[in-house]
C-alpha cells in the first residue's frame, strides 16, 4: 500500500516538474478546480430536493399500484391492518392536521401579532429588553420539549379541569392540547415575522396619522395594520406551513385515533403522526401499509411547499411596495 | 372628524379643552384597552416560557438524585463457584438469577445490623426492594474481580424504582396499596432503613453514563448511549455541513453569475429551509438506508440527515457574514495582485469567520434538538451497547438525546416520565451552552465597519 503511494507521489512529482514552464498559469488551473468544488457544494441543495422529490414520488407510485389513488384521497376511513385489506383514506388525517393547525394559529396569530405591536410601539426599554429575549428563547426550544410539556402538563390539566367536569372527553391527548402547545411554539415565529413587517411600514405614514390627531391605537389599527396586511398574511401562511409539518407535538399531544369529529377534547391524529407510526418499527417495503407513509409525506411536502411559495411571494411583493 | 365640526356648528361648544368630551373619553378608553391587550399578549408569551420551564424542572430535577442501598454482600463461593477452582468460564455460567440469593442474605444482615424489623416482609419482597439491575452489577463485579469470591464487599446497589419514587414523593402509601409491584410494608421498611442510613439518596452520576434499561427497571436507565450518539451526530453535522455550507455560500455570494441556474439553487435553498423535518427523515430512510444500504439506528445516517437539514441555516448565516465584509477589503487584495479566489480565501473569509461560526453553532443547536427525522431512521431502537469509538462507531447502533426522551415517554412506568424530563434538562443545558458560546463569539469578534 505504502509502496503504491510512494510510486504515485514520485510519478506525479515528475509530471508536475515537466509541466512547469514560464507559460503555465498554475494559479488559474488550481482555482478552476477549487471553483468546481464550490459549485459542487452548492449543488447539494439541488440534489437534496431531487432526492426528496424522487424518493417520495417513486414510493408513492409504488403505493398507488397496490392501493387505488381514489380511495386514498377520498375515503373517510383510516384503518390499517397488518394482514392486508386496510382502509387508508387520508381525509381523517388531513382533518386532524387542519384542526390542530387552526387551533394553533388561533392561539399564535393574535398573541404573536399583539406582542409584536406592543413591543414595537408601546413597551418601555426595561420591558422590551426582558420580554424580547424571553420570547426569542421560546423559538430556540426543541419541539420535543413542547411535546413533553403537552404530554405531562397541558394534556392532564385540560382533561382534569375542563374536559372531564364538562363531560367532553376523558383523554389527555386531544386536539386542543396539541393546538394550544403548538400555538405557544408558533408565538415567537409570528411575533418576529410581524415585527419585521411592522417596522417596514414607513415612518411617514405614522407621522401623517398622528398629525391628523389619531391616537396610537387608531394609527396601528387603521394605518399600520392595513398597510402591513399582505405581510401579515404571508407570516400567517408561513406559520401555517410550520404547524402542518410539525411532528413531535402532535405525536405526543394529539393522539393516534383517526377520527373526523368536531370535539376539540377528543384525540385525533394527523398526517405527520401517521407517517411516524407507519415507518417506525419493522418496515417492510412491499406492503401498502408502509408505503402509504410516502404518499402522506408527498402530500405534506406539496402542501407545505405550496404554502411557502405563496407566502414568500406575498411577503416579497409587500416589501417591494415600500422600497 | 367631520362630525365634530357639524356638532360645533349646531350647538356652541360648552366644554373646555381641559374636560374631555364623550368621544375623547371613548377614544382614550379604547387606546387604554388596546394597550392592555398588548400587555396581556406579552404576559402570555412570557408565562408560557415560565410554565414550560417550571413544568420540565419540577418533573425532571428529581432524576438527578437516585436512592442507593449501601450493603455488605458476602460473595458466597458455594453459590458462585461450586468447583472452587476460580475458573472464569465456570463463574460466568452463573446467571444473574444465581446472584439474587446473595442480595437476600445481604439485605437481611443489613437490616438486622441496622436494627430494622423486616419480619413483615417475605424474603422475596425484601429482595424486590433492590433493583432488578443489582444482580447484574454484582455479576459484573465478580467477573471482573474473581479473586474477591469468598470476601465480603460493600456495594452501593440501586433501589427499586418505586421506593426511589417514594422518597421523591411520586409514590405514596395509598398508591402502593394498589400497586402490584410494591407494598406499603416494603415502603415502611424502606423508611426505617433510610433512617438507619442503609438507604440514601445521592447524586445520580449513572444517569449520565449508564445505557438505557428495560421497562421494568427505570431506576437503572441512563443517557450514556444517547449522549454519545448525539455527540457523534453533531460531529458529523459539523464536519460536513460547515465546509459544504461555506463552500456553497462562497460560490453563490461571490462567483455565481446572475442566471436561471443560480436562481434555481437559491430557490432550492430557501425552500429546503421550510421543508418539514419529518420529510428529511423519509429521505434518510429511502435514500441512505434503502438505496445506499447504511445501517439503521446508526449515527452516520442521523448525522447525514441532520446535515442536509442544517445546511440552509448555515448557508443563510454565511452569506450574511460574507456580505457584511466591506468591498474595500476585496478591492485592496485585488489591487495588490491577488486573484479573486485568493482575495476571498485569504481576506474575506477570515473576517467573516466569527459570523459563520455563530451561524454554525446555532444550526448545530437546532440539529441537536431535532427528533422527528431520527424516529424514521430507527433511532428509537432499544440500544444498550455503547457504540465503538469513531470512525467505526459511527456505524454502530446508538440512541440520541431527544429520541431517548420520546422513547421514555412511551413507557408505562411513571418513573420514566421523570427520566424523560431529566433528559430534557440535560438537552436544554447543552443548548444553553451552545447558544452562550455563539453569543460570546459574536460579542468578542463583532466588528463594525
Amino acid at each position: 500500500m505504502s509502496g503504491v503511494t510512494l510510486a504515485m507521489a514520485v510519478l506525479l512529482f515528475v509530471v508536475t516538474l515537466l509541466r512547469i514552464t514560464p507559460d503555465l498559469r498554475a494559479r488559474n488551473t488550481s482555482e478552476t478546480f477549487v471553483l468546481s468544488l464550490l459549485i459542487g457544494a452548492s449543488l447539494v441543495a439541488i440534489l437534496t430536493t431531487v432526492g426528496i422529490v424522487g424518493s417520495l414520488l417513486f414510493e408513492t407510485l409504488n403505493f398507488f399500484k397496490m392501493y387505488p389513488a381514489k380511495d386514498f384521497f377520498f375515503s373517510t376511513v383510516w384503518n390499517p391492518q397488518f394482514r392486508g385489506g386496510s382502509d387508508l383514506g387520508i381525509l381523517p388525517l388531513l382533518w386532524g392536521t387542519l384542526y390542530v393547525s387552526l387551533l394553533a394559529l388561533l392561539v399564535a396569530v393574535p398573541t404573536g401579532l399583539m406582542i409584536a405591536i406592543y413591543l414595537a410601539e408601546y413597551a418601555g426599554k426595561g420591558l422590551r429588553s426582558f420580554a424580547k429575549p424571553a420570547i426569542e428563547v421560546l423559538a430556540g426550544i426543541p419541539t420535543i420539549v413542547y411535546g413533553l410539556f403537552a404530554l405531562i402538563t397541558v394534556g392532564p390539566f385540560l382533561r382534569d379541569y375542563i374536559a372531564s367536569p364538562l363531560g367532553l372527553g376523558s383523554s389527555s391527548s386531544s386536539v386542543l392540547t396539541a393546538g394550544l402547545v403548538m400555538g405557544i411554539m408558533l408565538i415567537p415565529f409570528v411575533s418576529s415575522l410581524s415585527d419585521d413587517i411592522i417596522n417596514a411600514v414607513p415612518q411617514a405614514m405614522r407621522d401623517g396619522s398622528y398629525g391628523l390627531g389619531a391616537t396610537k391605537s387608531e394609527t396601528i389599527k387603521q394605518v399600520i395594520l392595513p398597510a402591513a396586511l399582505p405581510g401579515v398574511v404571508g407570516a400567517v401562511l408561513l406559520a401555517a406551513s410550520r404547524a402542518i409539518g410539525e411532528t413531535m407535538i402532535v405525536v405526543m399531544g394529539a393522539g393516534a385515533a383517526a377520527k373526523l369529529g368536531l370535539n376539540p377534547f377528543e384525540a385525533m391524529t394527523t398526517v405527520t403522526v401517521k407517517i411516524v407510526s407507519q415507518l417506525t418499527g419493522d418496515t417492510e417495503f412491499a406492503s401498502p401499509e408502509t408505503l402509504v407513509a410516502f404518499a402522506l409525506g408527498l402530500t405534506l411536502f406539496v402542501i407545505t411547499l405550496g404554502l411557502n411559495v405563496i407566502a414568500l411571494h406575498v411577503v416579497r411583493k409587500y416589501r417591494e411596495q415600500y422600497e | 372628524m367631520s362630525d365634530i365640526t357639524s356638532s360645533s356648528a349646531s350647538a356652541p361648544r360648552r366644554s373646555s379643552l381641559l374636560v374631555q368630551d364623550e368621544r375623547t373619553k371613548r377614544r382614550n378608553a379604547s387606546e387604554a384597552r388596546f394597550r392592555f391587550v398588548g400587555l396581556i399578549a406579552v404576559a402570555i408569551g412570557v408565562l408560557a416560557l415560565v410554565g414550560l420551564l417550571t413544568s420540565i424542572l419540577a418533573n425532571g430535577l428529581s432524576s438527578f438524585q437516585q436512592t442507593y442501598a449501601e450493603v455488605e454482600v458476602y460473595l458466597d463461593p458455594a453459590k458462585l463457584d461450586k468447583s472452587g477452582d476460580r475458573n472464569l468460564e465456570k463463574i460466568a455460567k452463573v446467571s444473574t438469577f444465581g446472584y439474587a440469593p446473595l442480595i437476600q442474605v445481604a439485605m437481611e444482615t443489613a437490616s438486622a445490623k441496622a436494627g430494622v424489623d423486616v419480619s413483615a416482609l417475605s424474603s422475596k419482597d425484601l429482595v424486590a426492594m433492590i433493583s432488578k439491575e443489582a444482580p447484574a452489577t454484582l455479576r459484573n463485579y465478580v467477573l471482573a474481580n474473581p479473586e474477591m469470591i469468598g470476601e465480603t464487599v460493600t456495594f452501593s446497589l440501586l433501589v427499586n424504582g418505586r421506593i426511589d419514587g417514594y422518597f421523591k414523593g411520586r409514590v405514596t402509601m395509598a398508591s402502593a396499596a394498589l400497586d402490584r409491584n410494591i407494598s406499603p410494608e416494603q415502603l415502611q421498611a424502606a423508611d426505617d432503613l433510610r433512617a438507619a442510613g442503609v438507604l440514601d439518596k445521592t447524586f445520580n452520576w449513572a444517569f449520565f453514563t449508564a445505557p438505557d434499561a428495560s421497562d421494568t427497571r427505570p431506576e437503572a436507565a441512563g443517557l450514556g448511549v444517547a449522549i454519545l450518539g448525539s455527540i457523534y451526530m453533531m460531529l458529523i453535522v459539523l464536519c460536513l455541513s460547515l465546509p459544504l455550507g461555506v463552500a456553497a455560500s462562497i460560490y453563490l455570494e461571490e462567483f455565481a453569475p446572475q442566471n436561471r441556474f443560480t436562481d434555481l439553487i437559491e430557490v432550492n435553498i430557501s425552500n429546503l429551509a421550510a421543508v418539514p423535518s419529518i420529510v428529511f427523515g423519509i429521505l434518510g430512510l429511502a435514500i441512505f438506508i434503502n438505496v445506499v444500504g447504511l445501517p439503521q439506528s446508526a449515527p452516520i445516517v442521523g448525522g447525514l440527515v441532520l446535515t442536509l437539514m442544517t445546511l440552509p441555516t448555515i448557508i443563510i448565516a454565511t452569506r450574511a457574514a460574507l456580505k457584511s465584509v466591506p468591498p474595500s477589503i476585496r478591492d485592496a487584495a485585488l489591487g495588490v495582485g491577488a486573484s479573486k479566489m485568493q482575495a476571498i480565501f485569504h481576506h474575506v473569509l477570515p473576517l467573516a469567520m466569527p459570523g459563520i461560526l455563530t451561524g454554525a453553532i446555532i444550526g448545530l443547536a437546532q440539529a441537536l434538538g431535532e427528533t422527528a427525522p431520527l424516529l424514521l431512521i430507527g433511532m428509537v431502537a432499544f440500544v444498550r451497547e455503547y457504540p465503538a469509538g469513531p470512525p467505526e462507531g459511527l456505524f454502530d447502533p446508538a440512541a440520541a438525546l431527544p429520541v431517548q426522551v420520546y422513547n421514555w415517554t412511551q413507557r408505562g412506568d411513571p418513573a420514566f416520565v421523570e427520566r424523560a424530563s431529566g433528559a430534557i434538562i440535560v438537552l436544554l443545558v447543552f443548548l444553553i451552552l451552545m447558544n452562550t458560546v455563539a453569543i460570546l463569539l459574536r460579542r468578542k469578534f463583532e466588528r463594525r465597519w
